[in-house]
């Protein structure tokens, strides 16, 4: 391939990383919406949280260290870090949402505002500000063996990620179909009413989702924590999201992928080709701008459920 | 028993149509009014102009804009930093340009060109809906502040894109930069936003707010009626954008006095201001005051009385601070999801039947 | 260990209890905008470490400055402008009125420029906020010394070149420059910009958004642009981020070179040994082997008056340093206003002559505990730049240390002067303002 042509291909498989990444926020505010209808604002702050715990368990000089003197493997410090965002689901059904059934969308939504601000000084107050070095053996850099062969860069770290990703998409998929809770999850989604009429509990429902929108925001800590990095600004990652999820639609698993996808490949290409005659920095606003142009076609989100109005 | 309307009879379609039909409101309205304009500008020092009434200002007025586009017309909008921005700049184009024009004409032109600007980033609103239509406005927001970042001509080729407000006189008073005296600063947003707070009391209870209403609650249904869907909400989005417009002229001219716009103008602002009407209650411009007090004096509040008060380290204090936000957001959407503006009228209705509430 | 319970129970209860004031004495009221909070908390906590324990060791060790005490009012701004302005408002009438403000961040910088010759508090931007500060005929209250960013930007040329074997050399090389999208970020484009034109190197402007944390389309540009150098002007999680980047394309890192806010221990480490090489710019040492370190561990850390939160085994680090500097150069600005005036009880614009008056020659800083720490600083009148002199330092991961690689460069006069003249003759034409002959 010509040098050109190559560094096309760089472009987009970075894109497509990029997406995935997004998309793995992306999917904890999907599974959110889906079963309760909640934009849920804290899914970036709830990943930094999910990460900082998993820190503190792990690594040395955490919490656990500070504490006990010793710390856990790393597969039983991501089981207590499930079992942590388990309870804080609980804890966020029991003294929030349980108090706001039967609200407006923005009501709910603002309130995830205001959990998010009590999770971030929670966060702060335990964990302290400072940068945590998260290194739980993901593989990073350039992939060694592209680059000598064939002189593609692509970076470990996010095929590891687009990978787990796939895993995630696969086992959520799986859950929702196939056992009990999940069709249960699905019933509640589709109609609260009816769902609570044949005997489903929608307050365990709504802690089992949140549970899981927790796991799946441990997942995303982990990823953008090994990037950069523990610390505040993981919580900005949710922003990233937002475009993704507008253009997949708030509601569809799958939308949440390929929506992270598109807009991954888009504003990459648009920044790397279109960027340097403008200046620079588009990115963020290409990336609504892409999501815009799809809704004039489809407005409720390439995959998202058909908005019907009636009288 | 405080607050009793028995005996007011209304005898004129007037007095039916009044902006205050209760007595007691009218009074008390009055005279927060006068005392807000005579009283209060004799006891501000520094602290409180700057860190405490010029932002609570600003915002309300910023509030009040968002307020009309989602509070009353029900379409969600996530540019305002964007629309604050747009009128920074005009008036920062202006002032340097023109220095002799009349500040409050910059003001409303800042106003002006923002609704333009928000007219056409309100043409999505009439296929995409909910949510979704935040997304045109993101687009909005992320898109205005990086031009602005980005062409130089809007920041006068600074080296550093940074702003800074000259010093500009209303009626041989300075009214902004350092060495303008608190009390004509203070005064004179005060104005614009009383002003602009009278105006938008008028305007939903008239023909186009009532319009703006009934599309908000079943935008179908409203156009069944006759109320042309895209004048009705392109119309919101001009007035919406007029008002915030004019807040960012006063948010960075008479307030900040130097901006750079990725900070000053950011996502964050366009989510504070949402926050506070939803906080503060939608569709109604008390809300809009009580939101933005709300957002802008609890954190001084809270952070005085923990670091004064209690001693703490200025970071633990912070911590628990925005903790504290949270959970009173949380607990006030609890005790009542329609905002302050909502506890307030229950306040009022519980003064009507006191001391014998059955 | 309890510490870190220690730690928050402590924050909570008992550290602000060192300050409190006895009623009626007169006190040196030194605020200290810190930023513990937020996303650019990982840099600002070393920073305000190093401010806090310099003072409070003055305090325990002399009693304050030439023996009157120092009361350290700090204030979160969380590195958010607005936040700022309440700060100041907030500290500036406290007790008997602030000395001097070291806002700690651009934004800060820019609104309090206005607001310092009204209040009469001087303001000393360490390193930042407004380069064409340095011209003190016309900004009388604003103090930038040691240097500024459009010094760095020439110093780094300047190393570029020596390593390139002349400044000719600089001829058809690249040059690209990655920054933090902000007013902060873009101060060095105009210098490097007349750069480009005087030594014909091609310039690459590759702008980051906040915060910086997806940075994939930067560094796929310098892939496949090959600039023969990178410099940065990046902040917080940006720089992190940058780093990996950069060894992830196998960018070489000794010729990746940041501004002096880009060179710190939190942003390298996380990349381990990939970020070996990497160089920043600096204006004073790292370490902690100085005489002033002892007398802070001694008695500020043993006698337990540290801030809530520091640990020990952080002082030294290079933001800790930077921290320290800037109140060693407050402290003396105020130690020389005492002598100036010869008065105990001074007030701003005393401390403002002091700053003007500022000579912070070696033997100084031997006595003060820092011999080597830094390079003299003379600062005058016209001149509040100070020395405009930068070192470059590199970053050896195995040791994890930060290492000068080179001598204290001076900045290139002909370049970065004019436009200093130039920028600071705008801003005082826009304010009305006419320059002191000096």
């Amino acid at each position: 391939m010509s040098g050109e042509a190559l560094f096309f291909l760089e472009v987009v498989i970075s894109g497509l990383m990029a997406g995935v990444m997004y998309a793995l926020v992306a999917l904890g505010f999907v599974l959110i919406f889906k079963a309760s209808g909640v934009l849920n604002f804290a899914q970036g702050v709830l990943a930094l949280f999910a990460a900082l715990a998993l820190y503190d368990f792990i690594a040395p000089g955490g919490w656990v260290d500070d504490l006990f003197g010793f710390t856990f493997p790393i597969w039983a410090g991501i089981i207590l870090t499930v079992g942590v965002m388990i309870i804080v689901a609980w804890l966020i059904e029991r003294l929030v949402l349980q108090h706001l059934v039967q609200q407006e969308p923005i009501i709910l939504f603002m309130s995830t505002i205001g959990l998010a601000y009590i999770l971030e000084g929670v966060g702060d107050m335990l964990f302290g500000s400072d940068v945590k070095p998260l290194d739980i053996g993901i593989p990073q850099g350039a992939s060694d063996w592209l680059l000598d062969n064939y002189g593609l860069y692509v970076e470990k770290l996010e095929v590891f990620a687009a990978l787990t990703a796939a895993i995630l998409v696969i086992v959520l998929a799986v859950f929702f179909q196939k056992t009990r809770i999940g069709r249960a999850l699905r019933a509640v989604a589709d109609d609260h009413q009816a769902a609570l009429s044949v005997g489903v509990s929608l307050r365990t429902i709504w802690v089992i989702v949140w549970s899981v929108a927790g796991m799946v925001a441990l997942v995303a800590g982990i990823m953008w924590g090994s990037k950069s990095g523990i610390q505040f600004s993981l919580s900005l990652i949710a922003l990233k999201a937002l475009p993704v999820l507008i253009l997949g639609g708030f509601t569809s698993v799958p939308g949440a992928i390929i929506g992270g996808l598109i807009i991954g490949v888009g504003e990459k290409v648009a920044e790397v080709y279109l960027g340097p005659y403008v200046g620079g920095a588009i990115e963020n606003w290409f990336a609504y701008v892409l999501a815009l142009v799809f809704l004039f076609f489809r407005p409720q989100g390439l995959f998202g459920e058909r908005i019907i109005e009636r009288v | 028993m405080f607050y009793r309307e028995a005996g007011q009879f209304k005898d004129s379609y007037e007095s039916d149509q009044a902006i205050f039909p209760v007595a007691q409101d009218r009074w008390f309205v009055f005279g927060v009014v006068i005392a807000a304009f005579a009283l209060v500008p004799f006891f501000i020092g520094d602290y409180w102009t700057n860190a405490v009434l010029l932002p609570l200002l600003a915002y309300s007025l910023a509030a009040l804009g968002l307020n009309i586009l989602t509070g009353y017309c029900g379409q969600v909008s996530l540019g305002t930093g964007g629309f604050l921005a747009v009128g920074a700049y005009t008036t920062f184009k202006l002032v340097t340009a023109f220095p002799e024009l009349n500040f409050i004409l910059v003001v409303l032109f800042s106003g002006a060109t923002t609704a333009a600007v928000g007219v056409v980033f309100g043409l999505p609103s009439l296929r995409i809906k909910g949510f979704y239509l935040a997304v045109a406005t993101l687009a909005a927001q992320f898109f205005l502040v990086w031009m602005f970042n980005k062409v130089e001509w809007f920041f006068n080729y600074s080296p550093t894109g940074q702003i800074t407000m000259p010093p500009v006189e209303l009626f041989g008073v300075l009214i902004t930069g350092p060495r303008a005296p608190s009390a004509a600063k203070y005064l004179f947003c005060l104005g614009v936003v009383a002003v602009a707070a009278y105006a938008a009391k008028n305007i939903v209870r008239s023909r186009i707010g009532r319009a703006w209403m009934a599309i908000r609650d079943m935008d179908i249904a409203a156009e069944l009626i006759g109320i042309r869907p895209l004048m009705t909400k392109l119309s919101a989005f001009a007035v919406s954008s007029f008002y915030i417009g004019m807040a960012g002229s006063l948010y960075f001219g008479v307030w900040l006095g130097s901006a750079e716009p990725i900070e000053a103008f950011g996502i964050e602002q366009s989510f504070l201001v949402l926050f506070m009407i939803i906080v503060g209650g939608l569709g109604s411009i008390l809300g809009s005051f009580l939101g933005a007090a709300f957002m802008v004096l609890l954190p001084i509040v809270l952070k005085n009385f923990m670091v004064d008060g209690l001693s703490m380290a200025v970071v633990t204090a912070k911590h628990v601070e925005i903790m504290s936000l949270g959970m009173l957001i949380v607990f006030f959407l609890i005790v009542e999801p329609h905002g302050l503006a909502r506890l307030w009228q229950i306040a009022k209705e519980k003064l009507r039947l006191w001391p014998f509430p059955h | 260990m309890l510490k870190r319970i220690a730690g928050i129970f402590s924050g909570v209860l008992v550290s602000t209890l060192l300050f409190v004031s006895t009623a009626g004495a007169y006190e040196l009221v030194m605020p200290s905008m810190d930023y513990r909070t937020g996303p650019y908390a990982p840099n600002g906590i070393p920073f305000a470490n190093g401010y806090h324990d310099y003072l409070v060791m003055l305090n325990e060790r002399d009693g304050g400055i030439n023996g009157v005490k120092i009361n350290l009012v700090p204030c979160e701004t969380a590195y958010n402008t607005k936040q700022g302005v309440e700060c100041y408002e907030k500290v500036k009438g406290e007790g008997d009125g602030a000395l001097i403000i070291q806002p700690l961040s651009t934004g800060i910088t820019y609104q309090l420029i206005p607001k310092a010759p009204v209040d009469e508090i001087p303001v000393h931007s360490m390193g930042y906020g407004r380069t064409s500060a340095a011209n003190g005929k016309v900004f009388k209250w604003i103090f930038n010394f040691p240097a500024t960013y459009w010094d760095q930007a020439a110093v780094a040329l300047k190393y570029i070149g020596d390593r390139e074997g002349g400044l000719d050399k600089l001829n058809g090389k690249k040059i690209a420059l990655v920054y933090h999208n902000s007013a902060y970020g873009k101060e060095p484009i105009r210098t490097l910009e007349a750069g480009a034109e005087k030594f014909g190197y091609e310039f690459m402007q590759l702008p980051v958004d906040h915060p910086g944390q997806e940075q994939k389309s930067t560094w796929l540009q310098i892939r496949r642009e090959k600039p023969d150098w990178v410099l940065m002007w990046g902040w917080g999680v940006m720089n992190q981020v940058a780093i990996k980047e950069a060894a992830s394309i196998r960018y070489p890192m000794d010729h990746f070179m940041g501004v002096w806010w880009s060179g710190s221990e939190n942003d390298v480490l996380p990349a381990g040994e990939d970020a070996d090489g990497y160089l920043s710019g600096a204006f004073h040492a790292p370490g902690d082997d100085f005489p002033a370190h002892d007398d802070i561990k001694k008695y500020v850390y043993d006698a337990g008056k540290t801030a809530p939160g520091a640990e020990r085994e952080r002082i030294g680090e290079v933001l800790y340093n930077r921290g320290l500097i800037a109140a060693v150069y407050a402290s003396e600005a105020i130690r020389n206003a005492m002598d100036i005036h010869g008065t105990k009880e001074v007030n701003g614009a005393m401390v403002r002559d002091g700053l003007e008056a500022m000579d912070l020659t070696e033997a100084r800083l031997t006595e003060l505990g820092l011999p080597g720490f830094t390079i003299p600083v003379k600062v005058t009148c016209a001149n509040h730049a100070g020395p405009r002199k930068v070192a470059i330092q590199q970053w050896d991961a195995k040791a994890k240390e930060w290492n000068f690689v080179s001598d204290f460069y001076d900045t290139m006069h002909d370049i970065v002067d004019p436009l200093i003249e130039e920028d600071s003759a705008g801003f005082a034409e826009e304010n009305g303002i006419t320059p002191r002959d000096c």
